[in-house]
């Protein structure tokens, strides 16, 4: 009885809609419903799962720093782990609380912090701009397979450490873990298929005899050393930036590519001002949001925007919703570079804020900065295919034509 | 309501009247003062919302927690004794504060 509870609204006088936030149709394009969800209230209740969903910027960053109310360690998806067997052993990060939470996170919060990206950001700037050098005379590219896949599985996995040799396993243990946070659809089904193959490659890839000494992951084992964290911890902090390191970046590159082309005014702006490249990346993530979405689990019952939340609820932040909120943005759908859009939620907020948000950042700005300073114009030259997934707002192709100066 | 001052490196002060509970890098930001950029949102992420607190105000805060001194040894501008990080700053009701803006965040 009470599952069946558990998927039913505390009562009617409650906002509710009648939304499959993963479906096909929702996830190719989610902003008509996110504006229903957010004109409906600050926090509706989805029939399609039984869950609650918040899609305002205020309640969605409220939620979020709420984490003694809301918490991470029954799953950041649709699964909770207090009554679900969670699909994979749970992050020691992304789904902990503290103070698990804070040990991990204090670990890795140093390794990629501003000071560490100083330390790379030579090495990702001369990568960035030998591919683009050859992406501009190449001409015409998939901006996805060929610029937004390829760049961050050079520069990343080389400052983790990692083998040069079947680096593009990440691309489908990424995949499969961020359709995880939804439900066992069809999407989940066949990221699951694609993934099986190479799950033995990429666990393998944690260990610490596979890691470059002195690069991101070997820095975890040496915090193992001093004892800091665990010898059994440090394997799955590795796997933390496998997971997360590689498929977001993509996307939020190849989200702010998509952008650009789309809008030919904003990408003159960064031509005629290349040092935008950085708040460009900004606001595109705002208006594409790489990460959709997140889960939170309600503690215990507690009163959230007026609403009798019960212990055990789940609640969907619709960080990509918050992103493009009236309330929060003026003139939300436009996507202007020069914005300066402090306060998005697109790497979520509060203690569990993506902790590698310098390493995309520097990424996003040095593509972008070296595409500015070489390309006067890029252009669709196809159909962008997008790949739907139950998190990510992710890209298949981008057929593009990079115009050189 | 309280009062933030911000004094900029060539001197140019701009006084700012917010509600309590706002952080100094979000005032600071929702009324457009550059030499602010709080790039990560109040994070503690970034260390690009670095101020030198007035001696006088400092004691008003309570001392940074872990992940702000861990922040604060990534500002781009030399640390102070008086360095803290703007979006761990929340003011009170009637507070009167003044902070120095560093060279450079970035």
């Amino acid at each position: 009885m009470q599952t069946i509870q558990k998927h039913e609204a505390p009562d009617s006088s409650v906002p509710s809609l009648d939304i499959d936030p993963f479906s096909d149709d929702f996830l190719t394009n989610p902003y008509p419903y996110h504006e229903r969800m957010r004109d409906a209230g600050e926090l509706v209740w989805l029939e399609s799962y039984g869950i609650w969903a918040s899609a305002r910027h205020e309640a969605v960053r409220a939620g979020l720093n709420d984490w003694q109310n809301f918490i991470s360690s029954a799953g950041v998806g649709l699964a909770n782990f207090r009554t679900e067997k969670p699909f994979r052993p749970p992050s020691l990060i992304l789904e902990a609380d503290p103070p698990q939470h804070t040990r991990s996170r204090t670990v890795l919060a140093r390794i990629l912090s501003p000071r560490a990206m100083q330390q790379v950001r030579e090495d990702f700037q001369k990568e960035a701009e030998l591919l683009v050098d050859r992406l501009v005379q190449q001409g015409d590219i998939d901006a996805v397979k060929e610029l937004g896949e390829v760049y961050p599985l050079k520069v990343f996995p080389d400052a983790v450490g990692l083998t040069e040799k079947g680096r593009e396993n990440l691309l489908l243990y990424g995949n499969m873990v961020f359709n995880a946070f939804g439900p066992r659809n069809h999407i989940f089904q066949e990221a699951v298929e694609r993934y099986e193959p190479v799950r033995e490659w990429v666990m393998n890839q944690c260990r610490r005899e596979e890691l470059r000494p002195g690069g991101f992951g070997d820095q975890i084992y040496q915090a193992a050393d001093a004892g800091e964290i665990s010898y059994d911890e440090a394997p799955m902090l590795v796997r933390s930036f496998l997971s997360a390191g590689v498929d977001t970046t993509v996307n939020g590159i190849g989200n702010a590519l998509f952008s650009l082309a789309g809008h030919p005014d904003q990408y003159a702006k960064l031509v005629a001002r290349p040092e935008l490249a950085r708040p460009a990346f900004e606001e595109g993530l705002r208006y594409e949001s790489a990460v959709q979405t997140f889960f939170r689990t309600v503690n215990r019952s507690v009163e959230f925007c007026g609403l009798p939340l019960r212990e055990n609820d789940k609640v969907l932040f619709f960080l990509a919703a918050a992103n493009r909120d009236p309330r929060q943005w003026p003139n939300p759908d436009v996507f202007d570079i020069e914005r300066k859009p402090v306060g998005h939620m697109a790497f979520g907020s509060g203690i569990h804020g993506c902790v590698g948000q310098a390493v995309a950042r520097l990424e996003g700005e040095l593509i972008l900065t070296a595409l500015a300073k070489r390309a006067k114009r890029i252009e669709f030259t196809g159909e962008p295919v997008r790949r739907l997934n139950n998190t990510l707002r992710a890209f298949d192709s981008l057929p593009m034509r990079l115009i050189p100066h | 309501m309280a009062t933030i001052k911000y004094i900029d490196q060539a001197g140019g002060e701009t006084v700012l009247a917010v509600p309590a509970g706002t952080s100094v890098m979000q005032a600071a930001i929702n009324n457009g003062l550059p030499g602010i950029v709080g790039e990560c949102g109040g994070s503690a992420m970034c260390a690009t919302c670095h101020v030198y607190v007035d001696e006088h105000d400092i004691h008003k805060f309570e001392p940074p927690g872990a992940p702000e001194r861990e922040m604060l040894e990534c500002t781009s501008a030399p640390l102070r004794e008086t360095s803290r990080l703007g979006c761990q700053l929340a003011v009170r009701e009637g507070d009167m504060i003044t902070v120095r803006l560093p060279e450079s965040q970035q």
